[in-house]
C-alpha cells in the first residue's frame, strides 16, 4: 500500500536564523517538497521613504544608510546622483573618484557576506562565514579611516564626498587590495572546487533568461543566467567610462553561477578600484559652498538615477515642488524586486535547499521593507 | 563523489588553523607575564623578584589588562567636544541635525568692542540617546566649537542620563576626532593620547598674535 501524505503549511521565520534578517514564508510542503510559498514581508518598514519628505536633500543621505546596510556607500552614490541630477551640480573629479574607490569596495564588502552567508545557509556551519566576515572587516577599517564610521558611513554628499581621504588611507589601501586578493583566492580555492558545493547548489533553482527578463531582476542574479546587463557598462555612471573592466556572465542561472559570478565581480572590482587610484588626481572634493549649499532648493521637477548596486539596479526616484525638501522619494530597491520570483524558484525544490536558494538571491531586509 | 576538493579545503582551513587572531578579547584580556612587563615598562626579571605573588597570578592567567580597540582618528564616538567659549550660539547645528536633537536657548550676552554684539549660550542638550553619529553638526558649525568625540563606551542605566547637557559637555574629556576637523590631521593631534585645553587650539586658525590683533582693531580703525 503507497503511503499517502497530506501536504503541511509550516510558518517560518520572522524571527528565525536563516531568514537573513526578518522575513517570513508560509510554506507548504509536501513530504520533502515544497508545494508552495507565500512570502510576508513589512516586518523591518520604518518608513524611510516617508521620513525623506520632512527632511532636508542634504540630511537624506543619512537614511539611505540605513536601507541596505551592508551596502550604504552604494546607496549613497545612488542618492547623491539623483540629487545631482535633480539640481544640476557638477561634482568635483576628485570627489567622484573617491567615490568610485568607495563603492567599490562596499561592493566587494557585500559580495563577501554574500558568499558567506549562502555557505552558512548550505550547512558549512561559521567557518567560511567567519572567514568571508574578516576580509569585510579589513574594508570596514578603511571605511573608518575615510569617514570615522563602518558601516552607516554617509560619506557622500551631492557633488562629491565631505572631506578628503586621509594620508594613512592609501598604503593601507593598496595593503588591503593584496589581502583582498589573495582572500579571494583562498576562498576559490577553498569552494569553487568543492564537491560538495557542487552537488548541492549546480542545477537547483534554474531560471529562465526570459523570465528573468520579465520579472525586471537585476544584478548578479541576470548576468549568471547569461543577459548582458551592467549599469556600468551599459549606461555609465561617474567615470565609469574611463575605467575597462570585464562583464562576468555565466550561463547556467542556478544556484552556483550566482555564487559564482559574485566571486569574480569582486576580482573586476579590485580592478577599477586599482585603475581609479591610477587616475585620481588632487583637488577639491567637493564644490564649494556657494556652488552647492548645505540648504539646496531645486527647481519643480523630477529625476531619476540609477547605478549597478551590489545587488542589482538601485535607483533613486526624486520630486521637487521647489521646496527644501523632496516632495516624494522612491526607491527601486533591487533586493524586493529580485525576490519576485521567488515563488518560481522555490516550487518543487526540496526542503533542505529553501534557505541555500533564498539566499543566493542576495537580499537584505532593510532593503526589501524600507 | 569525493575528490580533490574536499582536502584541498581541509587544507586551507589547516593553514587558518595557525593564524594568529585577529578578534580582540573586550573589555578585558589576559596577558602574558612578558607582555605584562612591556605594558608597565619594568624589567620582567626585576617584576618577578619583587612581586613574585602577582607574577605567579600573572602566569596563571588570573590577572587582566583593559584591551584597546583601534580606532581611526576620524572615529564618530559618543562623548562630543564642545568649546563653550568658541560657540556663538547660532544654532547651525540644531538646524543642521536631521532628527532634532540639540536643543539651544540662547540669551543676549552683552557687547564686546571686538566681537560686537553676543549671544550666550542658557541651554544645549544633546539627546545622544536618540543620536545616530552621522556628525551633521559637526560638519554644519562654523566656529569650530562641536566636535565628535572618539570614546564609545559611554553607557548608563537610565535614559535620561543620556541627554548631554552644557555642565556634562563642559566636563567631559576633550579629545576630539578629526571627523570634518582638517586642522587637527594636519597638526597631527593624536585623540587617543592627548587632548586640548586650550579653546584656540580647536579652531582652523591659529590664534592671531596681540599685534596683529592691535593693528585690526585699534590702528586701522
Ligand atoms: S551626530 Fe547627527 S544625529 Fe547626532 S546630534 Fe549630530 S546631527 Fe544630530
Ligand atoms: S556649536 Fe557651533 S553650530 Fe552649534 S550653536 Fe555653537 S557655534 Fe553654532
Amino acid at each position: 500500500m503507497p503511503l499517502e501524505t497530506k501536504p503541511v503549511t509550516v510558518n517560518l521565520g520572522p524571527q528565525h536564523p536563516s531568514t537573513h534578517g526578518v522575513f517570513r514564508m508560509r510554506v507548504t510542503f509536501d513530504g520533502e517538497e515544497i508545494v508552495d510559498v507565500e512570502p510576508v514581508f513589512g516586518y523591518l518598514h520604518r518608513g524611510s521613504e516617508k521620513l525623506a519628505e520632512e527632511r532636508t536633500y542634504s540630511q537624506i543621505v543619512t537614511l539611505t544608510d540605513r536601507m541596505d546596510y551592508v551596502s550604504s556607500m552604494l546607496n549613497n552614490q545612488a542618492y547623491t546622483l539623483a540629487v545631482e541630477k535633480l539640481c544640476d551640480i557638477v561634482p568635483s573629479p576628485r570627489g567622484v573618484w573617491l567615490r568610485m574607490i568607495a563603492s567599490e569596495l562596499q561592493r566587494i564588502a557585500s559580495h563577501f557576506v554574500a558568499t558567506g552567508f549562502l555557505l552558512q545557509d548550505l550547512g558549512a556551519l561559521g567557518t567560511p562565514l567567519i572567514y568571508c566576515m574578516r576580509e569585510r572587516e579589513n574594508i570596514l577599517d578603511l571605511f573608518e579611516m575615510l569617514c570615522g564610521a563602518r558601516i552607516t558611513n554617509s560619506y557622500l554628499r551631492p557633488g562629491g564626498v565631505f572631506m578628503d581621504a586621509p594620508d594613512v588611507f592609501w598604503p593601507a589601501l593598496d595593503r588591503s587590495l593584496g589581502d583582498i586578493e589573495k582572500s579571494i583566492d583562498e576562498i576559490e580555492e577553498y569552494l569553487s572546487g568543492n564537491e560538495i558545493i557542487f552537488s548541492r547548489t549546480k542545477g537547483t533553482a534554474v531560471l529562465s533568461s526570459e523570465s528573468l527578463v520579465n520579472a525586471s531582476i537585476t544584478g548578479p542574479m541576470l548576468r549568471a543566467s547569461g543577459v548582458d546587463w551592467d549599469l556600468r557598462h551599459r549606461n555609465p555612471y561617474d567615470f565609469y567610462s574611463e575605467v575597462t573592466f570585464k562583464r562576468i556572465l555565466h550561463t547556467a542561472s542556478d544556484n552556483y553561477a550566482r555564487y559564482w559570478v559574485r566571486v569574480q565581480e569582486m576580482r573586476e572590482s579590485l580592478k577599477i578600484i586599482s585603475q581609479c587610484i591610477k587616475n585620481i588626481e588632487p583637488g577639491p572634493v567637493r564644490p564649494s559652498f556657494d556652488d552647492v549649499p548645505r540648504l539646496v532648493r531645486p527647481e519643480p521637477g523630477d529625476s531619476y538615477a540609477a547605478i549597478e548596486g551590489s545587488k542589482g539596479e538601485l535607483g533613486f526616484y526624486l520630486v521637487s515642488d521647489g521646496g527644501i525638501s523632496p516632495y516624494r522619494m522612491h526607491v527601486r530597491a533591487p533586493s524586493l524586486i529580485n525576490l519576485t520570483l521567488l515563488r518560481e524558484m522555490l516550487v518543487g525544490e526540496l526542503f533542505g535547499d529553501l534557505f541555500v536558494i533564498f539566499g543566493s538571491v542576495d537580499l537584505n531586509m532593510g532593503e526589501v521593507d524600507r | 563523489m569525493i575528490g580533490k576538493g574536499i582536502p584541498r579545503g581541509f587544507i586551507i582551513t589547516l593553514k587558518n588553523f595557525f593564524r594568529s587572531p585577529v578578534t580582540v578579547q573586550y573589555p578585558d584580556r589576559k596577558v602574558s607575564l612578558f607582555e605584562y612587563a612591556k605594558i608597565h615598562n619594568k624589567n620582567i626579571f626585576k617584576l618577578f623578584f619583587s612581586q613574585p605573588m602577582l607574577s605567579i597570578k600573572i602566569s596563571l592567567g588570573l590577572i587582566s589588562v583593559p584591551s584597546s580597540v583601534e580606532q581611526s582618528q576620524r572615529f564618530r564616538g559618543n562623548e562630543f567636544t564642545f568649546f563653550e567659549e568658541r560657540c556663538t550660539a547660532c544654532a547651525s547645528c540644531a538646524k543642521y541635525c536631521p532628527l532634532g536633537i540639540i536643543e539651544i536657548v540662547s540669551v543676549p550676552g552683552g557687547f564686546d568692542a571686538q566681537e560686537g554684539e553676543s549671544y550666550k549660550l542658557d541651554v544645549f542638550d544633546i539627546d545622544i540617546g536618540r543620536c545616530m553619529f552621522c556628525g551633521l553638526c559637526v560638519e554644519a558649525c562654523p566656529y569650530d566649537a562641536l566636535h565628535m568625540g572618539t570614546k564609545f563606551e559611554k553607557s548608563t542605566y537610565v535614559r535620561d542620563d543620556l541627554i548631554i547637557t552644557k555642565e556634562k559637555l563642559a566636563e567631559s574629556e576633550k579629545s576630539p576626532s578629526s571627523f570634518y576637523r582638517p586642522q587637527f590631521e594636519k597638526k597631527k593631534f593624536d585623540p587617543f593620547k592627548d587632548n586640548i585645553k586650550d579653546h584656540y587650539k580647536a579652531g582652523r586658525h591659529e590664534k592671531p598674535e596681540y599685534k596683529e590683533l592691535k593693528k585690526k582693531w585699534v590702528d586701522d580703525r
